[in-house]
């Protein structure tokens, strides 16, 4: 995902088709992150101007949601079911695993910026547990060595 | 003739290796009978057999799986494209002894037909239902719904009839159809499977809801992790306007209906349904004090119905076939099919469309073979993270709302995840309060303070399990209760009065794992 300097002008544009919605801040809020990888701060005050908010109301709704975020993520972001049916299937040793592999902890990003690693609550791909999902694709029935080469995926080639 | 190959577009089937499967057999066709073609479906609901690839005999489809792109140019050259043997033959599809208990009815094109192709639902009864809808009353709909037994596949399992009435009987210049797609209990997917796999049945289902209860505005709630089914879903309801079955005037009628998709974003509560409205309408999914109902004061103000997926998705079969073809099948009053998921550690787990009555030990070992791991089964996890765990000695319970609540227990969504006997079952009950504590909107009290109080206390019993002492652990225990009578009692949604679940049944039914070693 291309992710370009936050700009004024641009930020308007993304929102523009929900801003007259009822309900177009969410929606509003995704295009944004999309756009810019994060939530600025000044999109914030954008946000609470165009639907008639307090800053402190559009904060609450960013910090009551799990996918938004305030600073931008790794290049690819890695989440880690922890779910029961992925737990039932070793989910906790994997966890173990790709934190290992990572260097990292949940909610952080690889000093490289190529990673940020996240915990999801199921992703629906239980009869192929345990799962993760790397961006937008979701990887089943791993073991060690699957997860090895589905992160190798992610990298340049000639670094693992 | 052409060979004809069917290989799931899904979730599951992507995530363990389809596309790359599609590819290679593309290329390796090419060389060997260039007269084929790949036909991507949606699932059968065998994950378990995924990557499948189904090829079509004069006996029918004939199943190889899970096909490893190791394994591909052997399965060329043992002929498999005109369904010849081979170690990862599984025989025709139809006679698998996982479909033996089957009775396909929400998902009957699912798997059958190409995934989003609106010519062959079209072919196969899609939209039969709304077209017999366009010729009835609004009353007539909702009384054909309610003599079919419908309940709310959400999870809690409300009369879909009654639900209908309440927002039909609601008068408002405005109403909205507002489907639940944010299928956030672990271990279950059969939302997604639908929606994947024959996405217009839900359109239909939505339409029809309209029509009966007065709306003519339908949102979907869908969550994030769903991105393929997000994508599916926008190309159908594109397709369905087109072809006029979506939009105003459907099908030259006076009935106005359009669909429109919202994504969550990964916050499980807002599954609960006032969540999902003021998430909807641009707030924080915080839970609203009932009443009023969102039947009769829904989003912004107005008379909403709020239904699952598979309970949308169903209504175009019960119109399509009449409610006495639905209701024939089930127990009790549990009529129909629920389509359970087998999930977790299991053999061969999936999508099992079946009437209720089944045990919960014909599911899992008869149809799902046991453990993954060959281990014995210790622990089942029936309808989500607020279900209750089952122990080995509960298993021929019966399939059923009824006889599940009567255990204190939900058949929820009809997720069932499997464990085997290296589970720790007080892990388990910490999870769950974390879980809630992680979860939780914050409005009341007892499920935002009690969740953490619940973890503190499972983390005590933890201490004093290790240093072996009793009269610690069952004071926490007696603590536990009680916060669990609290959180049961006074808490405003599900989120909070069914964390408990969970908890107690664990305590309940592995009381060991919460006792010193040996004692």
């Amino acid at each position: 995902m291309a992710v370009r300097q936050w700009s004024e002008a641009s930020a308007r544009e993304r929102i523009a088709p929900f801003c007259g919605e009822p309900g177009g801040l969410l929606p509003a809020l995704q295009a944004l992150q999309s756009s810019f990888g994060a939530i600025d701060d000044r999109a914030i005050d954008l946000l609470a101007g165009i639907f008639n908010l307090s800053r402190a109301e559009v904060h609450g709704i960013i910090s009551f949601y799990p996918d938004f975020r305030r600073q931008p993520s790794g290049v690819h972001t890695i989440r880690v079911c922890q779910a029961e049916a992925c737990q039932s299937m070793g989910s906790h040793a994997l966890t173990e695993q790709v934190k290992r592999q990572l260097g990292i902890d949940f909610h952080e990003t690889t000093a490289d910026g190529r990673f940020t690693l996240e915990p999801v609550y199921c992703l629906g791909n239980c009869a192929c547990s345990p799962a993760i999902m790397i961006d937008e694709a979701t990887y089943g029935r791993l073991d060690p060595d699957r997860l090895v080469s589905v992160l190798n995926l992610y990298r340049p080639a000639g670094e693992s | 003739m052409t060979v004809k190959f069917y290989i799931a577009r899904e979730t599951s089937a992507r995530s363990v290796g389809a596309e790359d499967i599609v590819l290679q057999l593309a290329q390796l066709m090419r060389q060997t009978d260039p007269d084929f073609e790949i036909i991507r479906h949606g699932s059968r609901g065998m994950a378990w057999l995924e990557p499948l690839i189904e090829v079509d005999t004069e006996r029918g489809r004939v199943a190889y799986g899970p096909v490893t792109p190791e394994a591909l140019p052997d399965l060329v050259a043992a002929e498999f494209y005109r369904g010849k043997p081979h170690a990862l033959g599984r025989g025709l599809t139809e006679e698998l002894a996982f479909f033996s208990v089957q009775q396909r009815i929400t998902f009957r094109r699912c798997g059958l037909v190409t995934a989003g192709s609106l010519e062959a639902f079209c072919a196969h009864e899609g939209f039969a239902g709304l077209e017999r809808a366009l010729g009835m009353s609004p009353q007539q709909i909702i009384d054909e719904i309610d003599h079919s037994g419908l309940r709310g596949r959400g999870g809690a399992g409300f009369p879909t009839g009654i639900k209908w009435q309440t927002v039909a009987d609601t008068p408002a210049d405005q109403k909205y159809v507002v489907c639940n797609a944010d299928e956030g209990d672990s271990g279950t997917f059969s939302d997604r499977l639908l929606i994947e796999g024959d996405p217009f049945a839900l359109l239909e289902g939505m339409a029809i809801a309209g029509r009966a209860v007065g709306a003519d505005a339908g949102l979907i709630y869908l969550r994030s992790e769903y991105p393929l089914a997000r994508e599916i879903l926008h190309d159908a309801i594109r397709a369905a306007r087109a072809a006029g079955w979506l939009g105003r005037a459907i099908q030259g009628s006076t009935f106005d209906f359009d669909i429109d998709v919202r994504i969550g974003a990964g916050s499980y509560v807002c599954g609960e349904e006032t969540a999902m409205l003021e998430s909807l309408e641009g707030r924080r999914g915080q839970v609203r004090y009932k009443p009023p109902l969102p039947a009769r004061a829904g989003l912004w103000q107005k008379p909403t119905l709020v239904n699952n997926v598979i309970t949308l998705a169903t209504v175009p079969a019960i119109l399509t076939d009449g409610a006495d073809a639905y209701a024939q099948w089930g127990t009790g009053r549990s009529r129909g099919t629920l389509p359970f998921q087998l999930a977790g550690n299991i053999q061969r787990g999936g999508l099992v469309e079946a009437p209720f009555g089944l045990t919960l030990r014909e599911l899992i070992c008869d149809i799902g073979g046991g453990t993954a791991s060959g281990r014995p089964v210790r622990a089942v996890q029936v309808g989500g993270p607020l279900g209750a765990y089952f122990p080995e000695s509960l298993l021929d319970t019966p399939l059923d709302y009824e006889a599940f609540a009567a255990l204190g227990g939900t058949l929820g969504h009809g997720g069932v995840v499997v464990f085997d006997d290296t589970v720790d079952m007080a892990r388990q009950a910490r999870f769950a309060m974390e879980f809630c504590a992680r979860e939780s909107c914050g409005k009341c009290t007892p499920c935002r303070i009690g969740s953490v109080r619940g973890v503190e206390l499972l983390d005590r019993i933890a201490v004093a399990r290790e240093a072996q002492r009793s009269d610690d652990i069952e004071r926490n225990l007696e603590l536990l209760d009680d916060l669990c009578m609290t959180m049961v009692d006074a808490s405003l949604c599900a989120m909070g009065s069914m964390t408990p679940n969970p908890v107690r049944s664990a305590v309940t039914y592995f009381s060991d794992d919460f006792r010193p070693a040996g004692a």
